[in-house]
């Protein structure tokens, strides 16, 4: 195992070719620095809008999301000094924003704040991203603990099972007053599991076996190899009926399906992994009626208004979307406390698309789309399986929850309860996305330590 | 495998686009019919965000706004209330608008576009320009005197100033708090279910909302006619009138209520009020005449705005010979609401030019900046002069020795007319007492008030109740606070 940290480490397969890249901690600094005044901007446009003042606790707030930026930078600069530069600017940024719209939405509600507790879960969210970024030297240290990693998924998955229901979903843990999400924690697991089982078996599924069925270029894989991917399949489809979590579900299932693809090349994939996903979801919108109600509101927002019972979540949620119009009612002017139930978490999204407009929910999304490109790169650059397909993964599970969450609340698919990566208030799921930060900014130092000028990364 | 990475990538980004082209969707193309949703709170909400503007009657404002810290922060408030209902209307956050609150609602919310600095401001600041003023021609005194006349008596008063149709006074009683239907809370309900179940319907505006039979008072437009129309050339001869008066074509008798009306002239058939000589002059100017002058005053017309709507007062147009009698008096299918008889009495007090009624003078910004006025609108000429001033002759002596004594305003010419109408299945019903006058000062140049006063209920017995008795104190009062003020 190769010490990734250093440069001098980096293992130069030819000396002559080495090339070395530059680790531009200065821009990333200077980034932070950006991303940390557009927070406190936020958060002081908020106060003046709503009071005509800025909010006493603009400098407190300032300096706490400055502090824990400066000191995950720091571990860094110590740790993955090649590290893509973008990725912790995107995250503090993405999780300062979180903030101010949680704080945003907490003046609605004086009875119930949510920004205080949000930032202690991102304090140990950047604890997390540190203690990552610090221990973890090499992320192919990961691939040893596959097998523990799919256990305690599991585990994480199923306990949930044991607590009580609550909002239709069977999601939560709770113990001492805090709701816990294991299925949050379990898909960083899972990923690593996916990569570190793939990158074993990526050749014996790719290549072994006959395929039962040619048609042009679409390869069907054989009946063998069928068996991991319809296990996944079940165990999705176990979580989607034990937790009535479709959101879960979907994101589990497509991670497989891509991590599988990439790792083997094979079309036939795809196409199985659709038509699957399609029989599972048709089966339970069938028969789950939590998920039916689901899919009926997706297809008419508005029946409820029509039927008198006044506007649902959703169409809440898209009057909110369109009030917003192309430039936003600007931060703490508009009402999307209308949605009720569920604003600062699922619905977080609404509230930055009404008060920011199309313009910064594009720049949100555009930003999303930075820190999933990233991640992608990161697997370009490396040349070992197991690091790639990880890196993919990471990257793929931000992009899927995106799309899902987003897509959900913006009436292009049908909504599930998901939580907007940073943004959404939920102690799991920021502490999560910092570690998917963390393992993103650990695999893309390998990368950018190991280049070997054969792909930018 | 990059080639395969590199397809996953391709993937990620068709979620990215779908994403952007569906948020496209929502918050720009689909944004006006969302917007415009009726189960959509964000208008409401934005049309209370703000102190609505205020309605001035006299320069100073009768009506508030009261930052509730609720949901829909700002709520309607009234300085006398009751006083000024048939003005203001309500403007409830739970059961809209009505009156003058309805009809400026864009100048009072903000929304009126005239209201914004430059076009398109509201889209640019995506905020409404604080509520402008509504400036009403309504004198306080004399409405004040109308209300206290009226004395919560169910009635209503109308009065104008005939040389330009502002309408100086507008009350309706019984009358009712609008403050109470501002809210959205259970007390709002209730005072709302109160208000629509009392009998005596506080929230109508009888001013301008309700029809009446207008009886001996509709004898002022029937004179006009015959003596615009030639039929009576001399206000002095006898007119060839019968005592009882045969309906034509029928055997039922009309009669009046004292003597001296078989043939008498018309300056004493006005005074005394004779129905035989009104209803035969009726028939004798003919359908024709008849419905032209109504109309010229104002009856049937669909589309009177003061400026919000006011109720049709009608002059049936396809009568036979009886009924045309008895329309002549103000009986079978003629009604007119307090409002129209208040034109009647201004156009004869105008040299017979009829000036529309209005209500709102000007329209200002917050600050003041004038967003619209009345202007002056077209007169209408109802009848020749030389009638009016024939006219205004035989009102005034219905006021100095006539049915209409009790108008007299000492240092002050004042016509008038009584008029008690009968109405109700047989009759059957405490007649209305109506009272129609005009009123100059001395050292005005011309009459400076028309007022119109009806009493639906006066506790009088029935043979008592006229006109002259339970309205003409009223209208004296109105008239005599326009004269001083």
């Amino acid at each position: 195992m190769t010490p990734a940290g250093t440069a001098t480490a980096a293992p130069a397969r030819d000396p002559a070719r080495v090339v070395r890249l530059p680790r531009r901690r200065g821009i990333e600094l200077a980034l932070i620095v950006v991303a940390v005044l557009l927070s406190v901007y936020g958060y002081c446009a908020v106060g003046l809008a709503r009071h005509g003042a800025v909010p006493p606790g603009a400098a407190k707030y300032g300096a706490g999301l400055g502090v824990l930026a400066l000191l995950a930078h720091v571990a860094v600069r110590l740790r993955a000094p090649y590290a893509d530069p973008l990725l912790l600017p995107i995250g503090v940024l993405l999780n300062g924003l979180g903030l101010v719209l949680i704080y945003r939405l907490d003046l609605e509600t004086p009875g119930d704040r949510a920004a205080p507790t949000q930032l202690v879960w991102s304090t140990l969210g950047v604890a997390l991203f540190i203690a990552v970024a610090l221990l973890l030297r090499d992320h192919r240290v990961l691939q040893r603990y596959a097998y523990v990693c799919v256990v305690a998924a599991l585990a994480l998955l199923t306990l949930p099972i044991f607590f009580p229901a609550l909002n239709g979903a069977r999601i939560w843990v709770r113990i001492a007053g805090f709701s816990i999400q294991p299925s949050e924690f379990a898909k960083v697991l899972l990923a690593v599991f996916f990569a570190a089982y793939l990158a074993d078996n990526r050749n014996a599924l790719a290549y072994t076996g006959r395929p039962v069925w040619r048609f042009r270029r679409i390869q069907l894989p054989t009946g063998r190899v069928l068996g991991p991917i319809l296990t996944i399949w079940l165990l999705s489809v176990g979580v989607l009926v034990l937790e009535r979590d479709l959101g879960t579900s979907l994101l589990f299932f497509g991670l497989f399906v891509v991590l599988l693809y990439v790792a083997t090349g094979r079309t036939g994939w795809i196409a199985v992994g659709l038509l699957l996903a399609s029989l599972g979801a048709v089966a339970v919108g069938r028969l789950e009626p939590h998920v039916h109600g689901r899919v009926e509101d997706w297809l008419d927002p508005f029946a409820t208004i029509e039927a008198g019972l006044g506007p649902n979540q959703l169409a809440q949620s898209l009057f909110a979307f369109a009030a917003g119009g192309v430039l936003g009612s600007g931060l703490g002017l508009g009402h999307s406390i209308l949605i009720g139930f569920a604003a600062k978490s699922d619905f977080i999204l609404a509230t930055a698309g009404e008060e920011l407009g199309l313009v910064g929910l594009s720049a949100i999304f555009i930003l999303y789309g930075l820190l999933v490109e990233r991640g992608y790169r990161a697997g370009l650059a490396l040349r070992e399986p197991f690091g790639r397909l990880l890196a993919v993964g990471l990257a793929s599970i931000v992009a899927l929850q995106v799309f899902v969450i987003a897509g959900g609340v913006t009436g292009l698919i049908p909504l599930t309860g998901m939580a907007m990566p940073f943004l959404a208030q939920g102690g799991s799921s920021v502490v999560t996305n910092w570690a998917i930060v963390a393992l993103l900014i650990r695999v893309s130092d390998s990368a950018r330590s190991q280049y070997d000028g054969q792909v930018a990364p | 495998m990059t080639k395969y990475i590199r397809h996953a990538a391709a993937f990620c980004v068709l979620l990215l686009v779908a994403l952007l082209v569906n948020a496209l969707r929502v918050q720009v193309f689909q944004a006006g019919p969302y917007d415009g949703s009726t189960a959509n709170r964000r208008a409401t909400i934005a049309r209370y965000g703000q102190p609505r503007g205020d309605i001035l009657v006299g320069g100073e404002p009768v009506t508030g706004s009261r930052d509730t810290g609720e949901q829909l922060r700002y709520e309607r408030t009234y300085n006398d209330g009751p006083l000024y209902a048939p003005i203001t209307g309500f403007a409830s956050q739970e059961y809209g608008t009505t009156l003058l609150e309805h009809a400026e609602d864009g100048v009072l919310a903000g929304t009126d576009p005239l209201l914004a600095p430059f076009p398109l401001w509201s889209d640019l600041t995506r905020g409404l320009p604080p509520g402008g003023k509504v400036v009403t021609t309504i004198d306080p005194a004399a409405q004040r005197a109308a209300y206290v006349g009226l004395a919560g008596r169910k009635g209503a008063v109308a009065a104008i100033e005939p040389a330009t149709g502002r309408i100086l006074a507008l009350v309706s009683a019984p009358s009712y708090d609008p403050a109470e239907l501002s809210g959205n809370r259970p007390a709002t309900k209730a005072a709302w279910e109160r208000l629509n179940r009392d009998p005596d319907k506080p929230m109508l505006n009888r001013a301008v909302r309700q029809t009446y039979p207008p009886g001996s008072t509709f004898k002022v437009v029937t004179a006009a006619a015959a003596l615009d129309a030639g039929v009576v050339t001399d206000m002095d001869a006898q007119t060839d009138s019968p005592d009882p008066y045969t309906l034509p074509g029928t055997r039922t008798w009309l009669t009046n209520e004292g003597d001296g009306c078989q043939d008498a002239s018309l300056r004493e058939a006005f005074k005394w009020s004779c129905n035989t000589v009104f209803a035969k002059l009726g028939v004798d100017v003919g359908a024709r005449d008849m419905v032209g002058t109504a109309q010229a005053f104002g009856f049937n017309d669909t589309g009177v705005r003061i400026p919000f709507s006011a109720a049709t007062s009608t002059f049936d147009t396809s009568v036979d010979r009886a009924q045309l009698a008895l329309s002549s008096i103000g009986q079978y299918n003629t009604r007119a609401t307090p409002l129209q008889m208040a034109m009647v009495a201004a156009a004869v007090a105008n040299g017979g030019r009829l000036r529309p009624p209005y209500l709102v003078e000007r329209t200002t910004s917050r600050d003041g900046g004038t967003v619209s006025t009345a202007g002056s609108r077209p007169a209408r000429q109802v009848m020749q002069p030389a009638t009016a001033e024939r006219m205004r002759e035989l009102m005034t002596d219905v006021v100095e020795d006539g049915t209409g004594t009790n108008a007299a305003i000492p240092g002050a010419t004042v016509g008038g007319k009584t008029g008690t109408a009968q109405h109700g299945l047989g009759n059957s019903g405490i007649p209305y007492a109506w009272f129609v006058s005009w009123a100059q000062g001395e050292q005005d140049p011309e009459p400076k008030v028309a007022v119109a006063v009806v009493v639906e209920d006066a506790s009088a017995n029935r043979g008592e109740i006229s006109g002259g008795g339970d309205a003409a104190p009223i209208a004296r009062d109105v008239m005599r606070a326009v004269l001083s003020g």
